[in-house]
């Protein structure tokens, strides 16, 4: 009886535990809840009032929080938001494997293998080194006007292809640092059983940095969710455009706050979801060595 | 009594002087001599154009020299108010940074402003100082070239800079299949036009010239369109709204259209040169 009742304390306590974590916050107990529940409703009366008796106020209302320019420009925002996630969606898993495979050729030991690790470290270097709507204008219209047969001079291709490299190019410095924080006794032991460099890096080595770096790359998603509305310069009409159209013709920018909302209603509960899945990696390992 | 009296009597009188002094002050010849206008800085003439500034619209990127058509109109709208070349001071904004509803640091910008309602909404324009139409530009192995009409144009693909009426057209009238590839601006839309990923870009005719000579002498003006008279593009000069000096520019870009300096200034900058095919609806 006592046993079970203790145990659902536990669980309680637990549950709240991981709420309060889910907002930052440690272990404070119930002032402390109180405490932020105070600053937090001083905090917002004070926003509130100091917004709402300001003299533009309405002029800002006008402009940017517009119900019936938000019900106007919405369709059009939604519809190229929708693109926005098709990118993102092809995009990232894209930028998964080829930078994993780049981070796996950096990897490899040897002198045989030389020409291959100093390629991908020149094409990491370089990719990352340019600013990403450089190389989106270059390849987006710089390669097409080449007109190379053969080659598509599709602007949508070449944008993504272009943000596709340069996320590829981070995100297997990503893995890098994974692949660094394994022992290198791991390695050892993998390659002491017979395994070969390859052999060990995937069976071995890798699976271990993925674990190790699945935030990073969360967080990486976050972003690459945001930066493909960049390829709107090449003249897609991606979210961001849309709302930009419509803000051009009418003066109004609640265009942007449609779109706003629709990247947050993305990228907030992808950085929640960041958040959860690392706190609970953390306390997952914590109970392991425990 | 009456001292109090006298009092109360001053005090009406100098009511009705008030009175009659903000009549004097609204419309009518006088109230825009040079003294009364309400400017940004007193005693200059504060005008904004683009940065940088272009052909036909500004010669060299400079202003001060007058060549240009925008220039041109700039110096003739300042002497009509009485202001010297010396009066007057040049300034440089964005082209949306303008048109943001709120204080302007300039009396009036023109950088090709087509007056619309929306943004008359946020803004005051004058009365048209150019009106124009719109121009199809491709190069010859386009499939744009052979058209004629405007559903000719529906299944290709066309490309205009964001925020312009040529954008309006597209949309609006146009209406073609696949939704009009939207630029920044026109030197990005003729990076796409190079690189074949729109058939064909379409900007108001003055631009249309300036890109068919200087920039992209490879393409060609296809057509123009036949724009009604409410579609047409009228470029205003750009005050902040509500500005004083509304009805004094426009006073003077009246009797500069009467005395015929608009049209000479258009047909010395804005070349009407050579016979183009209308695209009809």
């Amino acid at each position: 009886m006592t046993g079970s009742q203790d145990n659902k304390t536990r669980q309680s306590r637990v549950a709240q535990q991981r709420a309060r974590l889910f907002f930052g916050m440690r272990e404070e107990g119930a002032r402390g809840a109180l405490i932020a529940f105070v600053a937090t409703a001083v905090f917002v009366i004070v926003i509130v009032a100091l917004i709402g008796t300001s003299s533009t106020w309405p002029a800002i209302q006008q402009q940017f929080l517009n119900p019936e320019d938000f019900a106007s420009s919405w369709p059009k925002v939604v519809s190229g938001f929708w693109l926005n996630i098709r990118m993102f969606l092809i995009a990232e898993v894209l930028i998964l494997v080829i930078s994993l495979v780049l981070a796996m050729v950096r990897a490899l030991r040897g002198p045989a293998f030389f020409p291959l690790r100093a390629t991908v470290i020149g094409f990491i270097d370089v990719v990352r080194g340019v600013p990403i709507i450089l190389l989106i204008l270059l390849l987006g219209f710089g390669v097409p006007a080449l007109q190379i047969r053969g080659l598509t001079n599709s602007a949508l291709f070449w944008g993504l292809t272009a943000i596709i490299l340069s996320y590829s190019a981070y995100t297997a410095e990503v893995y890098r640092s994974g692949i660094d924080s394994v022992h290198e006794s791991q390695r050892m032991a993998a390659r002491s059983v017979g395994l070969t460099q390859i052999q060990a890096l995937r069976h071995v080595i890798v699976p271990q940095a993925i674990r190790n770096v699945i935030p990073a790359l969360l967080n990486g998603a976050i972003s690459l969710q945001k930066d493909v509305a960049l390829v709107f310069v090449l003249g897609i009409r991606e979210a961001l455009r849309e709302a930009q159209i419509y803000t051009s013709l009418t003066f109004n920018y609640t265009s942007y706050i449609a779109a706003t909302v629709l990247f947050l209603a993305v990228s907030i509960p992808l950085a929640r979801f960041t958040d959860w899945y690392t706190d609970r990696d953390r306390r997952r390992r914590q109970g392991a060595t425990a | 009594m009456t001292k109090k009296l006298t009092a109360l009597i001053v005090l009406a009188l100098a009511v009705a002087a008030c009175g009659s002094a903000t009549d004097d002050t609204t419309p009518g010849g006088d109230s825009c001599a040079k003294e009364d206008l309400t400017l940004v800085t007193e005693g200059t003439l504060t005008i904004a154009t683009g940065e940088p500034a272009f052909p036909p619209y500004v010669v060299d990127d400079d202003p001060t020299n007058k060549q240009g058509f925008e220039a041109a109109v700039a110096y003739a709208v300042a002497g009509e108010l009485g202001f010297t070349d010396d009066e007057v001071a040049w300034i440089r904004t964005g082209f949306d940074d303008a048109i943001v509803a709120g204080p302007k640091d300039f009396d009036f910008n023109l950088q090709q402003y087509s007056i619309t309602d929306d943004r008359d909404e946020v803004v005051d324009f004058s009365v048209p100082y150019y009106t124009t139409n719109q121009a199809l530009i491709a190069y010859s192995d386009s499939p744009v070239v052979s058209a004629s009409t405007l559903g000719d144009l529906k299944g290709l693909n066309l490309g205009a800079q964001i925020g312009t009426t040529s954008l309006a057209y597209i949309e609006d009238v146009i209406q073609p299949d696949t939704a009009a590839a939207v630029f920044d601006t026109n030197v990005d839309a003729k990076s796409a036009l190079d690189a074949k990923q729109v058939d064909g870009i379409i900007t108001d005719l003055p631009t249309a010239y300036y890109i068919t000579a200087v920039e992209i002498p490879e393409a060609s003006i296809v057509g123009v369109f036949e724009v009604s008279e409410d579609q047409a593009d009228n470029f205003g000069l750009l005050m902040r709204e509500g500005s004083p000096l509304k009805a004094c520019v426009d006073e003077a870009l009246k009797s500069l259209r009467a005395a015929g300096t608009l049209d000479a200034l258009a047909d010395e900058w804005m070349s009407q040169a050579g016979a183009i095919k209308t695209i009809t609806p």
